[in-house]
């Protein structure tokens, strides 16, 4: 089977993906299918989604020769700056296609959920631009640990819930909008953050942040001469992943590399590690791999990262996993924060700590490469994001914030 | 009795079937028992037993905390299974209502014959449609488990006939465009929906779910269903009872309400 040309009609990749939600919203699925499938062959969409892409997301991001960091870790780094994308992050691409996608369909309310906020201020920003009514799910723990997203979300207008069930965290929110969406579908679109839920959006989020990949590749053989020999990404619910690898899978020759959140560590279970400490299960509407436990009900996942702190990940990812096509490693958070530090200290680039999991990923991948392919490897790293919204974790894992620096306990963790 | 029996016994007593559900081991696993055992005396025809789950996306405030205290007390798999048996034990017809993943977890065909020798007769899946079903269809064929699948009112007339072509019992009816909780009127879009199920098989009982908690209600719903499906008001009554006797006493109260109201529904 060819491996870009999933997901097959109903939405699976292999044994993953489909559909497993309340009858209630499969004739939403059905109309945002349909609604994408017309956008996706209408050149005038086509060319609205790349003009905003382009005027007002910044895009397509740079890729970014890292001399120093490349000397650092022994690898000829090339990083995708999504982190200087409007918005700081790679999502903006997400969310754009989306809010033009209900505008299309006619549906004039978005909801999304968010974790650490990013997706939400993605959500509002997109939303005040096209001038939709925006309701963000964030759970409780996450408004009170992330309190400035909650603002820059209000001030560009948007409504946000704290959603004070289950472990009060992004899986709740996400239960919490689909039990929105399922009471709201007629008048709204359920602007899904990331590569995985049910079928059409592993497959819309993908082709949405697929200009990441396509991207690269260009620019790899335009200033290269070549494709690189890997791409490393972090992996989540895999949106920035699957949005870089996309374009790479057909070239067998250049390896895809995820790194997903292994937290403490995966051997002490607390991590969010879905592919490399998970098993295949159903969650959130999609067949894929998560943490749970010997009944099936969800484990609570942990990450430094906020953004990778998510039980599960996109189906997309289960099946490269299961083909080979993708490896998927663990980084715990004490070498995504020196990979963090690193970076600051080469490059004078404050990562996301997201993004930060994919540097250490690649500096631990760069020997291995170089011995197996006797010279230096050439890696492109997706940088997702930048690490503004990290300052505070960061400064306090550091230890480097003044003394009378309010320190919120158990931040992002 | 089977579920077939019973919607027929009621048909012919000329009322509708009153389905009352509580989530297993709400809130440890020897009070859920108690608590159905005094539904299906007080008036319940058949006890749904919910299956608490982490991720309830289909239910409502009241279910998902009663689900959480459940499991916060540690209920498993295999204690929900022990209820069914206990419950069915004193002739109650038991249906399980579950969320997909911890029947896949537990392994599809296992599951399916475990439930059946626990003396269960049907099983409802709120997040699993036909369309995925194929591994579940087989095994309820196999143990003989009744399927019921979800129609609501946005599916369209090919989806309601495919999934009424699936169930076996019963299908349950989703009154309104929402999730589980007693609501203050009955919804407008339920016999609409009722009749167009009707129109696709006309032999197949509807049960109709959410937004049904009084007597008044059941009345209602029973004079265009063949089934009223209580949950989150029936649940409430433990959930905010002062102590359990108390909880125990309403629960038998309200169960005997509904049963009078799925009978003034229709004349005889």
């Amino acid at each position: 089977m060819s491996l870009d040309a999933l997901p097959d009609l109903a939405g699976h990749f292999g044994r993953f993906g489909g559909r497993f939600v309340p009858e209630a919203l499969v004739r939403a699925l059905d109309e945002l299918e349909a609604a994408y499938r017309s956008a996706k062959t209408d050149p005038v969409f086509q060319e609205r989604f790349a003009g905003l892409l382009r005027d007002y997301a910044g895009t397509p991001s740079l890729l970014y020769r890292a001399e120093r960091l490349s000397e650092a870790i022994g690898a000829e780094v090339l990083l995708k700056r999504e982190d200087l994308n409007h918005t700081g992050a790679h999502k903006v691409r997400n969310v754009l296609g989306q809010a033009l996608l209900a505008k299309r369909m006619g549906k004039p309310r978005v909801i999304a959920e968010t974790g650490a906020g990013q997706h939400g201020v993605a959500s509002a920003t997109a939303a005040a631009l096209l001038d939709l009514e925006c309701v963000v799910y964030m759970g409780q723990t996450d408004t009170e640990r992330q309190a400035l997203n909650v603002a820059r979300m209000r001030m560009l207008g948007a409504t946000v819930v704290p959603v004070t069930n289950g472990s009060r965290t992004l899986k709740d929110a996400l239960n919490e909008a689909l039990r929105d969406w399922v009471a709201s579908v007629d008048t709204t679109h359920y602007l899904l953050g990331t590569a995985a839920g049910p079928h059409p959006f592993p497959e819309i989020v993908r082709d949405f942040v697929g200009g990441i990949g396509t991207e690269a590749r260009e620019q790899c053989l335009t200033q290269l001469g070549r494709l690189p020999d890997a791409v490393a990404a972090c992996v989540g619910g895999g949106s920035n992943a699957i949005g870089i690898f996309h374009a790479f899978v057909p070239d067998k020759a250049v390896r895809l590399y995820g790194f997903e959140a292994g937290g403490e560590g995966v051997e002490t279970g607390r991590h969010a590690a879905s592919i490399t400490g998970g098993s295949v299960g159903v969650l959130h509407g999609n067949r894929t791999y998560l943490l749970q436990d010997e009944d099936g009900q969800t484990m609570e996942s942990h990450s430094i990262s906020a953004g990778l702190d998510y039980p599960g990940v996109g189906p997309e990812h289960a099946w490269l996993h299961d083909t080979g096509r993708a490896r998927y490693e663990p980084v715990t958070d004490a070498e995504a924060m020196t990979a963090f530090q690193l970076l600051c200290r080469t490059e004078g680039i404050i990562p996301a700590i997201e993004s930060a999991h994919a540097l250490a990923g690649a500096a631990r991948i760069a020997p291995q490469l170089a011995a197996e392919l006797g010279r230096t490897p050439t890696i492109v790293i997706n940088l997702s994001g930048r690490g503004d919204k990290d300052v505070h974790t960061a400064g306090a894992y550091f230890g480097i914030l003044d003394q009378n620096e309010v320190i919120v306990p158990g931040e992002n963790n | 009795m089977s579920i077939a029996e019973t919607f027929g016994k009621a048909k012919a007593e000329g009322r509708s079937v009153l389905v009352g559900c509580m989530p297993a081991g709400f809130p440890t696993v020897d009070d859920s028992i108690t608590s159905m055992v005094a539904m299906a005396e007080a008036g319940c025809d058949v006890i749904e037993v919910e299956l608490p789950y982490s991720d309830p996306v289909m239910d409502g405030p009241v279910i998902q905390k009663a689900s959480d205290i459940a499991l916060a007390a540690g209920v498993r798999t295999r204690d929900t299974l022990r209820i069914i048996e206990a419950v069915a034990g004193t002739g109650a017809t038991v249906v399980l209502m579950t969320y997909w993943n911890p029947i896949e977890r537990y392994g599809v065909d296992a599951f399916a014959r475990d439930l059946a020798a626990a003396g269960a007769t049907g099983m409802i899946t709120p997040d699993l449609i036909p369309d995925e079903a194929g591994e579940w269809i087989a095994a309820a064929d196999t143990y003989r488990i009744d399927r019921t699948f979800l129609v609501s009112p946005s599916s369209t007339d090919e989806r309601i006939a495919m999934t009424v072509g699936q169930c076996r019992g019963f299908v349950y009816a989703t009154a309104l465009m929402g999730v589980t909780g007693a609501r203050t009127s009955v919804s407008s879009q339920a016999p609409d929906l009722v009749g167009r199920i009707r129109a696709a098989d006309p032999a197949m009982p509807v049960g109709v779910g959410l937004g049904v908690g009084t007597g008044a209600q059941a009345a209602e719903v029973a004079s265009f269903a063949d089934g009223v499906i209580v949950g989150s008001a029936l649940i409430r009554c433990v959930l905010e009872a002062p102590d359990l006797a108390t909880g125990h006493q309403r629960l038998r109260s309200l169960s005997a309400e509904l049963a009078e109201g799925v009978r003034a529904g229709k004349p005889l």
